[in-house]
Protein backbone atom coordinates (compact mmCIF):
# COMPACT_ATOMS: atom_id res chain seq x y z
CA UNK A 1 0.00 0.00 0.00
CA UNK A 2 1.37 3.72 -0.77
CA UNK A 3 0.73 6.19 2.07
CA UNK A 4 2.97 9.19 1.78
CA UNK A 5 1.29 11.11 4.60
CA UNK A 6 3.54 11.22 7.42
CA UNK A 7 2.67 12.02 11.13
CA UNK A 8 4.37 15.16 11.94
CA UNK A 9 6.14 17.94 9.92
CA UNK A 10 9.54 16.88 11.95
CA UNK A 11 9.78 13.48 10.72
CA UNK A 12 8.74 14.74 6.80
CA UNK A 13 11.74 17.36 7.04
CA UNK A 14 14.64 15.06 9.25
CA UNK A 15 16.97 13.61 6.51
CA UNK A 16 17.42 17.33 4.92
CA UNK A 17 21.45 17.89 5.16
CA UNK A 18 23.39 20.72 5.33
CA UNK A 19 24.02 22.29 1.87
CA UNK A 20 20.58 21.06 0.45
CA UNK A 21 19.20 23.19 -2.22
CA UNK A 22 15.35 23.94 -1.20
CA UNK A 23 12.64 24.63 -3.39
CA UNK A 24 10.13 26.89 -1.14
CA UNK A 25 6.91 27.41 -2.83
CA UNK A 26 4.94 30.44 -2.23
CA UNK A 27 3.99 34.50 -3.68
CA UNK A 28 4.53 36.42 -0.65
CA UNK A 29 2.05 34.81 1.83
CA UNK A 30 0.48 32.41 -0.35
CA UNK A 31 1.32 28.95 -0.78
CA UNK A 32 4.21 29.48 1.81
CA UNK A 33 4.48 26.34 3.84
CA UNK A 34 4.64 27.90 7.16
CA UNK A 35 4.85 24.65 9.11
CA UNK A 36 7.35 23.29 7.13
CA UNK A 37 10.06 25.85 7.54
CA UNK A 38 9.12 26.29 11.09
CA UNK A 39 9.98 22.27 10.94
CA UNK A 40 13.22 22.83 9.13
CA UNK A 41 14.08 25.40 11.51
CA UNK A 42 13.74 23.24 14.53
CA UNK A 43 15.65 20.75 12.64
CA UNK A 44 19.19 23.20 12.33
CA UNK A 45 20.42 22.49 8.98
CA UNK A 46 22.14 25.20 7.21
CA UNK A 47 24.38 26.50 4.64
CA UNK A 48 21.00 25.85 2.38
CA UNK A 49 20.40 27.46 -0.93
CA UNK A 50 16.88 28.40 -1.77
CA UNK A 51 15.10 29.47 -4.22
CA UNK A 52 11.68 31.09 -3.65
CA UNK A 53 9.95 34.24 -5.77
CA UNK A 54 10.45 36.06 -2.48
CA UNK A 55 12.45 36.19 0.65
CA UNK A 56 9.74 35.86 3.42
CA UNK A 57 7.97 38.28 5.78
CA UNK A 58 8.99 39.62 8.93
CA UNK A 59 10.81 36.79 10.82
CA UNK A 60 8.20 33.85 10.19
CA UNK A 61 8.98 31.17 7.83
CA UNK A 62 11.74 31.55 4.95
CA UNK A 63 12.82 35.26 6.48
CA UNK A 64 13.22 33.32 10.11
CA UNK A 65 16.02 31.30 8.46
CA UNK A 66 17.82 33.45 6.41
CA UNK A 67 17.46 35.92 9.74
CA UNK A 68 19.50 32.91 11.57
CA UNK A 69 22.00 32.93 9.03
CA UNK A 70 21.18 29.41 8.20
CA UNK A 71 20.80 30.43 4.27
CA UNK A 72 23.68 30.99 2.23
CA UNK A 73 22.47 31.61 -1.31
CA UNK A 74 18.95 32.82 -1.91
CA UNK A 75 17.96 32.62 -5.63
CA UNK A 76 14.58 34.78 -6.15
CA UNK A 77 13.01 37.50 -8.61
CA UNK A 78 11.23 39.82 -6.11
CA UNK A 79 12.98 39.36 -2.53
CA UNK A 80 12.55 43.26 -1.60
CA UNK A 81 9.34 44.53 0.26
CA UNK A 82 7.55 46.26 3.31
CA UNK A 83 8.13 42.75 5.24
CA UNK A 84 11.07 41.59 3.75
CA UNK A 85 13.68 43.00 6.12
CA UNK A 86 15.77 39.83 7.05
CA UNK A 87 16.62 39.26 3.82
CA UNK A 88 17.88 43.24 2.95
CA UNK A 89 19.87 43.41 6.01
CA UNK A 90 21.64 39.97 5.14
CA UNK A 91 22.16 41.50 1.77
CA UNK A 92 23.74 44.60 2.78
CA UNK A 93 25.55 42.99 5.47
CA UNK A 94 27.44 40.50 2.69
CA UNK A 95 26.24 37.32 4.81
CA UNK A 96 23.49 35.91 1.85
CA UNK A 97 24.83 35.38 -1.62
CA UNK A 98 21.73 36.16 -4.29
CA UNK A 99 21.07 36.03 -8.00
CA UNK A 100 17.95 37.56 -9.24
CA UNK A 101 16.13 35.73 -11.91
CA UNK A 102 13.22 37.08 -13.90
CA UNK A 103 10.27 35.63 -12.43
CA UNK A 104 8.93 33.78 -15.53
CA UNK A 105 12.77 32.66 -16.45
CA UNK A 106 12.57 31.01 -12.33
CA UNK A 107 9.07 29.18 -13.21
CA UNK A 108 10.33 28.05 -16.57
CA UNK A 109 13.91 26.97 -14.98
CA UNK A 110 11.97 24.55 -12.53
CA UNK A 111 9.89 23.47 -15.29
CA UNK A 112 12.87 22.24 -17.46
CA UNK A 113 14.21 20.73 -14.64
CA UNK A 114 11.12 18.72 -13.91
CA UNK A 115 10.73 18.21 -17.25
CA UNK A 116 13.88 16.71 -17.71
CA UNK A 117 14.89 19.39 -20.21
CA UNK A 118 18.66 20.66 -20.64
CA UNK A 119 17.79 24.13 -20.87
CA UNK A 120 15.38 26.77 -23.10
CA UNK A 121 15.94 29.68 -25.03
CA UNK A 122 13.88 33.12 -23.90
CA UNK A 123 13.19 36.28 -24.95
CA UNK A 124 12.73 37.41 -21.74
CA UNK A 125 15.64 39.52 -20.23
CA UNK A 126 17.41 39.58 -23.58
CA UNK A 127 20.30 42.72 -24.13
CA UNK A 128 19.46 43.16 -20.35
CA UNK A 129 22.35 43.36 -17.49
CA UNK A 130 20.21 40.14 -16.29
CA UNK A 131 21.34 38.01 -19.31
CA UNK A 132 25.36 39.44 -19.33
CA UNK A 133 27.29 36.20 -20.07
CA UNK A 134 24.49 33.91 -21.24
CA UNK A 135 24.99 32.61 -24.51
CA UNK A 136 22.64 34.30 -26.42
CA UNK A 137 20.75 33.69 -29.78
CA UNK A 138 18.85 35.45 -32.64
CA UNK A 139 16.00 32.99 -34.50
CA UNK A 140 13.92 34.84 -37.02
CA UNK A 141 14.72 38.15 -35.65
CA UNK A 142 14.38 37.98 -32.02
CA UNK A 143 16.82 37.41 -29.49
CA UNK A 144 16.53 35.11 -26.74
CA UNK A 145 18.50 34.08 -23.92
CA UNK A 146 19.78 30.43 -23.11
CA UNK A 147 18.54 29.47 -19.33
CA UNK A 148 20.30 25.82 -17.36
CA UNK A 149 17.06 23.89 -15.89
CA UNK A 150 16.62 24.58 -11.97
CA UNK A 151 16.92 20.97 -9.64
CA UNK A 152 15.74 20.83 -6.32
CA UNK A 153 17.14 18.44 -3.40
CA UNK A 154 14.06 19.04 -1.71
CA UNK A 155 10.76 21.00 -2.38
CA UNK A 156 8.60 22.58 0.73
CA UNK A 157 5.20 23.42 -0.94
CA UNK A 158 1.83 24.15 0.48
CA UNK A 159 -1.30 22.61 -0.94
CA UNK A 160 -4.86 22.02 -0.02
CA UNK A 161 -5.98 18.87 -0.55
CA UNK A 162 -3.66 15.25 -0.38
CA UNK A 163 -4.87 12.12 -0.80
CA UNK A 164 -2.50 9.17 0.30
CA UNK A 165 -1.38 8.77 -3.09
CA UNK A 166 0.03 12.48 -2.38
CA UNK A 167 -2.41 13.69 -5.31
CA UNK A 168 -2.73 17.58 -4.82
CA UNK A 169 -5.08 19.71 -5.24
CA UNK A 170 -4.42 23.72 -4.60
CA UNK A 171 -6.59 26.60 -2.88
CA UNK A 172 -6.87 29.34 -5.86
CA UNK A 173 -3.81 31.20 -6.22
CA UNK A 174 -2.37 29.74 -3.41
CA UNK A 175 -1.18 26.97 -6.11
CA UNK A 176 1.16 29.80 -7.75
CA UNK A 177 5.08 27.52 -7.98
CA UNK A 178 3.65 24.50 -6.19
CA UNK A 179 3.43 22.02 -9.24
CA UNK A 180 6.46 22.97 -10.79
CA UNK A 181 8.67 22.72 -7.46
CA UNK A 182 6.62 19.08 -7.08
CA UNK A 183 8.47 18.53 -10.41
CA UNK A 184 11.84 19.71 -9.73
CA UNK A 185 12.84 18.25 -6.26
CA UNK A 186 13.95 14.99 -6.23
CA UNK A 187 12.36 14.75 -2.75
CA UNK A 188 8.70 16.93 -2.45
CA UNK A 189 7.10 17.72 0.78
CA UNK A 190 3.88 18.91 1.09
CA UNK A 191 1.84 20.19 3.95
CA UNK A 192 -2.40 20.09 3.03
CA UNK A 193 -4.74 21.10 5.27
CA UNK A 194 -7.38 18.31 4.39
CA UNK A 195 -6.83 15.10 3.36
CA UNK A 196 -8.89 12.84 0.70
CA UNK A 197 -9.35 9.52 0.79
CA UNK A 198 -8.13 7.30 -2.22
CA UNK A 199 -10.31 7.44 -5.11
CA UNK A 200 -12.09 10.83 -3.45
CA UNK A 201 -9.75 12.93 -5.96
CA UNK A 202 -11.41 13.76 -9.03
CA UNK A 203 -8.94 11.95 -11.70
CA UNK A 204 -10.07 15.05 -14.11
CA UNK A 205 -9.28 17.73 -11.73
CA UNK A 206 -6.15 16.45 -9.82
CA UNK A 207 -3.56 19.25 -10.61
CA UNK A 208 -0.39 17.40 -9.04
CA UNK A 209 -0.31 14.15 -10.26
CA UNK A 210 1.38 12.39 -6.43
CA UNK A 211 4.00 10.81 -9.08
CA UNK A 212 5.52 14.21 -8.09
CA UNK A 213 5.21 13.90 -4.55
CA UNK A 214 7.17 11.99 -1.96
CA UNK A 215 5.43 13.33 1.63
CA UNK A 216 2.41 14.68 2.95
CA UNK A 217 2.13 16.45 6.12
CA UNK A 218 -1.15 17.43 7.46
CA UNK A 219 -0.98 20.74 8.98
CA UNK A 220 -3.98 20.51 11.61
CA UNK A 221 -3.59 24.42 12.44
CA UNK A 222 -4.45 25.42 8.65
CA UNK A 223 -7.18 22.84 8.83
CA UNK A 224 -8.59 24.19 11.67
CA UNK A 225 -8.34 27.98 10.21
CA UNK A 226 -10.26 27.30 6.92
CA UNK A 227 -12.91 25.68 8.93
CA UNK A 228 -13.37 28.96 11.50
CA UNK B 1 4.05 74.53 -17.17
CA UNK B 2 0.62 73.03 -17.87
CA UNK B 3 -0.97 71.01 -14.79
CA UNK B 4 -1.17 67.33 -16.21
CA UNK B 5 -3.88 65.23 -16.01
CA UNK B 6 -4.26 63.08 -12.31
CA UNK B 7 -3.62 59.71 -12.25
CA UNK B 8 -6.90 58.26 -12.21
CA UNK B 9 -7.69 60.40 -14.99
CA UNK B 10 -4.62 58.65 -16.99
CA UNK B 11 -6.21 55.83 -15.74
CA UNK B 12 -9.22 56.81 -17.34
CA UNK B 13 -7.35 57.25 -20.56
CA UNK B 14 -5.76 54.30 -21.08
CA UNK B 15 -9.24 51.67 -20.27
CA UNK B 16 -10.76 54.08 -22.45
CA UNK B 17 -8.19 52.32 -25.62
CA UNK B 18 -9.02 48.44 -24.57
CA UNK B 19 -11.37 46.80 -26.35
CA UNK B 20 -14.19 44.65 -24.78
CA UNK B 21 -12.84 40.85 -25.01
CA UNK B 22 -9.28 41.91 -24.11
CA UNK B 23 -6.54 39.62 -22.15
CA UNK B 24 -4.32 42.39 -20.10
CA UNK B 25 -2.29 42.34 -17.68
CA UNK B 26 -2.03 45.32 -15.78
CA UNK B 27 1.57 45.92 -13.94
CA UNK B 28 1.92 47.54 -10.31
CA UNK B 29 1.79 50.27 -9.16
CA UNK B 30 -0.53 52.98 -11.81
CA UNK B 31 -1.49 50.41 -13.86
CA UNK B 32 -3.51 48.03 -11.47
CA UNK B 33 -5.62 50.91 -11.23
CA UNK B 34 -6.86 50.97 -14.99
CA UNK B 35 -8.67 47.73 -13.45
CA UNK B 36 -11.83 49.96 -11.54
CA UNK B 37 -12.26 51.67 -15.28
CA UNK B 38 -13.12 48.44 -17.06
CA UNK B 39 -16.58 47.83 -17.31
CA UNK B 40 -17.48 44.59 -16.20
CA UNK B 41 -20.17 43.65 -19.47
CA UNK B 42 -16.86 44.47 -21.52
CA UNK B 43 -15.90 41.23 -20.03
CA UNK B 44 -12.14 42.14 -20.63
CA UNK B 45 -10.15 39.55 -18.56
CA UNK B 46 -7.50 40.83 -16.20
CA UNK B 47 -4.48 38.44 -16.05
CA UNK B 48 -2.23 38.68 -12.56
CA UNK B 49 1.49 36.86 -13.15
CA UNK B 50 0.66 35.11 -9.60
CA UNK B 51 -2.02 32.59 -11.23
CA UNK B 52 -5.23 34.16 -12.24
CA UNK B 53 -7.05 35.07 -15.32
CA UNK B 54 -10.07 37.23 -14.65
CA UNK B 55 -9.40 38.92 -11.30
CA UNK B 56 -11.71 41.56 -10.30
CA UNK B 57 -11.19 44.08 -7.78
CA UNK B 58 -12.95 43.15 -4.22
CA UNK B 59 -16.47 44.60 -3.68
CA UNK B 60 -17.73 47.28 -1.25
CA UNK B 61 -17.58 44.80 1.94
CA UNK B 62 -16.06 42.07 0.99
CA UNK B 63 -13.59 39.84 2.44
CA UNK B 64 -10.06 39.83 1.33
CA UNK B 65 -8.87 36.20 1.30
CA UNK B 66 -5.50 35.61 1.56
CA UNK B 67 -4.94 32.73 -1.11
CA UNK B 68 -6.49 35.70 -3.86
CA UNK B 69 -3.92 38.57 -4.40
CA UNK B 70 -3.03 40.57 -7.05
CA UNK B 71 1.03 40.71 -8.30
CA UNK B 72 1.63 43.61 -5.43
CA UNK B 73 0.12 41.19 -3.16
CA UNK B 74 -3.13 43.01 -2.72
CA UNK B 75 -6.48 40.97 -2.36
CA UNK B 76 -9.04 40.72 -5.15
CA UNK B 77 -11.09 38.13 -6.20
CA UNK B 78 -12.05 36.17 -9.55
CA UNK B 79 -14.69 36.78 -11.78
CA UNK B 80 -17.42 34.37 -13.17
CA UNK B 81 -14.89 32.64 -16.00
CA UNK B 82 -11.89 33.35 -14.31
CA UNK B 83 -9.28 30.43 -13.92
CA UNK B 84 -6.56 29.69 -11.61
CA UNK B 85 -3.11 28.39 -13.04
CA UNK B 86 0.94 27.79 -11.63
CA UNK B 87 3.52 29.91 -12.67
CA UNK B 88 4.75 28.20 -16.13
CA UNK B 89 1.66 28.56 -17.38
CA UNK B 90 0.95 31.80 -16.18
CA UNK B 91 4.15 32.95 -18.13
CA UNK B 92 3.24 30.89 -20.95
CA UNK B 93 0.43 33.39 -21.35
CA UNK B 94 2.68 36.27 -21.05
CA UNK B 95 5.86 35.08 -23.41
CA UNK B 96 3.83 32.91 -25.77
CA UNK B 97 2.34 36.50 -27.04
CA UNK B 98 -1.30 35.30 -25.77
CA UNK B 99 -2.09 38.85 -23.93
CA UNK B 100 -3.73 41.24 -26.19
CA UNK B 101 -2.33 44.17 -23.80
CA UNK B 102 0.48 44.64 -21.08
CA UNK B 103 -0.15 48.24 -18.92
CA UNK B 104 3.27 48.56 -17.23
CA UNK B 105 4.18 51.68 -14.98
CA UNK B 106 7.74 52.96 -16.15
CA UNK B 107 10.70 54.33 -15.87
CA UNK B 108 11.63 55.71 -19.07
CA UNK B 109 11.43 55.05 -22.54
CA UNK B 110 13.32 55.89 -25.30
CA UNK B 111 12.29 56.50 -28.80
CA UNK B 112 12.96 53.08 -30.22
CA UNK B 113 10.56 51.22 -27.64
CA UNK B 114 13.29 50.68 -25.11
CA UNK B 115 11.64 50.49 -21.41
CA UNK B 116 13.52 50.92 -18.30
CA UNK B 117 10.90 50.49 -15.23
CA UNK B 118 12.71 47.67 -12.72
CA UNK B 119 16.18 48.77 -11.69
CA UNK B 120 17.33 52.53 -10.68
CA UNK B 121 20.84 50.99 -10.55
CA UNK B 122 21.58 51.69 -7.12
CA UNK B 123 24.88 50.11 -5.60
CA UNK B 124 24.35 47.42 -2.73
CA UNK B 125 20.67 47.26 -3.18
CA UNK B 126 19.72 44.11 -4.06
CA UNK B 127 17.91 43.75 -7.47
CA UNK B 128 14.17 42.71 -7.30
CA UNK B 129 12.59 42.17 -11.07
CA UNK B 130 9.92 40.12 -10.49
CA UNK B 131 7.88 39.91 -13.84
CA UNK B 132 8.68 42.92 -14.87
CA UNK B 133 10.92 41.69 -17.80
CA UNK B 134 8.51 38.85 -18.41
CA UNK B 135 5.82 41.09 -18.66
CA UNK B 136 7.44 43.52 -21.72
CA UNK B 137 8.19 40.50 -24.21
CA UNK B 138 5.50 38.90 -25.89
CA UNK B 139 2.14 40.79 -25.17
CA UNK B 140 0.52 41.53 -28.22
CA UNK B 141 0.58 45.40 -27.33
CA UNK B 142 3.10 47.02 -24.04
CA UNK B 143 1.23 50.18 -23.27
CA UNK B 144 3.40 52.18 -20.57
CA UNK B 145 1.71 54.45 -18.20
CA UNK B 146 3.89 56.84 -16.75
CA UNK B 147 4.10 60.87 -15.57
CA UNK B 148 5.82 62.48 -18.30
CA UNK B 149 8.38 63.94 -15.92
CA UNK B 150 10.35 62.97 -13.19
CA UNK B 151 9.82 64.75 -9.90
CA UNK B 152 12.96 66.69 -10.42
CA UNK B 153 11.18 67.97 -14.07
CA UNK B 154 13.22 65.59 -16.10
CA UNK B 155 11.96 64.01 -19.17
CA UNK B 156 10.71 60.05 -18.68
CA UNK B 157 10.84 59.64 -22.97
CA UNK B 158 13.98 59.57 -24.18
CA UNK B 159 16.55 59.25 -27.14
CA UNK B 160 18.37 56.38 -25.28
CA UNK B 161 17.60 54.83 -21.35
CA UNK B 162 19.54 55.71 -19.05
CA UNK B 163 19.03 53.25 -16.29
CA UNK B 164 19.14 49.13 -16.32
CA UNK B 165 16.99 48.16 -19.16
CA UNK B 166 13.64 45.87 -18.54
CA UNK B 167 13.33 44.87 -22.40
CA UNK B 168 14.70 46.46 -26.04
CA UNK B 169 12.34 47.76 -28.22
CA UNK B 170 9.44 46.31 -26.75
CA UNK B 171 7.21 49.68 -25.78
CA UNK B 172 4.35 50.05 -28.63
CA UNK B 173 2.56 53.07 -26.53
CA UNK B 174 3.09 55.62 -24.08
CA UNK B 175 0.48 56.91 -21.94
CA UNK B 176 1.58 60.06 -19.82
CA UNK B 177 -0.35 62.94 -18.13
CA UNK B 178 0.28 65.26 -20.71
CA UNK B 179 -0.06 63.10 -23.76
CA UNK B 180 -0.68 59.84 -25.97
CA UNK B 181 2.47 58.66 -27.78
CA UNK B 182 3.49 55.85 -30.41
CA UNK B 183 6.58 54.59 -30.79
CA UNK B 184 6.89 53.62 -34.40
CA UNK B 185 10.01 52.22 -36.30
CA UNK B 186 10.38 55.83 -37.84
CA UNK B 187 10.22 57.23 -34.15
CA UNK B 188 7.88 58.86 -31.50
CA UNK B 189 4.33 60.06 -32.60
CA UNK B 190 1.73 62.37 -30.52
CA UNK B 191 -1.40 60.59 -31.52
CA UNK B 192 -3.18 62.94 -28.55
CA UNK B 193 -2.64 65.74 -26.21
CA UNK B 194 -4.23 67.06 -23.39
CA UNK B 195 -6.05 70.34 -23.95
CA UNK B 196 -4.31 73.34 -23.28
CA UNK B 197 -0.72 72.01 -24.25
CA UNK B 198 0.92 72.78 -26.98
CA UNK B 199 3.36 71.13 -29.49
CA UNK B 200 6.29 73.19 -27.97
CA UNK B 201 5.55 72.68 -24.29
CA UNK B 202 5.62 69.01 -24.73
CA UNK B 203 9.06 68.83 -27.29
CA UNK B 204 10.52 71.49 -24.45
CA UNK B 205 9.58 68.11 -21.71
CA UNK B 206 10.68 65.15 -23.97
CA UNK B 207 13.99 64.17 -24.70
CA UNK B 208 13.37 63.11 -27.78
CA UNK B 209 12.24 63.95 -31.25
CA UNK B 210 8.23 63.86 -31.28
CA UNK B 211 5.96 63.95 -34.74
CA UNK B 212 2.57 65.28 -34.38
CA UNK B 213 -0.50 63.14 -35.91
CA UNK B 214 -2.85 64.39 -33.02
CA UNK B 215 -6.52 62.68 -33.86
CA UNK B 216 -8.20 64.13 -30.19
CA UNK B 217 -7.68 66.16 -27.01
CA UNK B 218 -7.19 64.01 -23.99
CA UNK B 219 -9.10 63.80 -21.13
Amino acid sequence: MINKILDSAAEAVADIADGSCILVSGFGLAGQPGELLDALYAQGASELTVVCNNSGSRDIGLARLIRAGRVRKLLASYPRGAESDAFESAYAQGRIEYECIPQGTLAERLRAAGAGLGGFLTPTGYGTELAAGKETRVIDGVGYVFEQPLHGDYALVQAHVADRWGNLLYRKAARNFGPIMCMAAKVSIVQVAEVATLGELNPESIVTPGIFVQRVVVNAAAAQERRA
Amino acid sequence: MKQGMTRRQMAQRVARDIPAGAYVNLGIGLPVTVLDHFKPEDEIVVHSENGILGMRALLEGEAADPDMSNAAKLPVNIRAGGSFFHHADSFAMMRGGHLDFCILGGYEVSEHGDLANWSLGQKNVATAVGGAMDLAVGAKAVYVLMEHVTREGRPRIVSQCSLPLTGRRVVKRVYTDLAVIDVRPQGLVVIDMLEGVDEQTLEACTGADLRFELKRALP
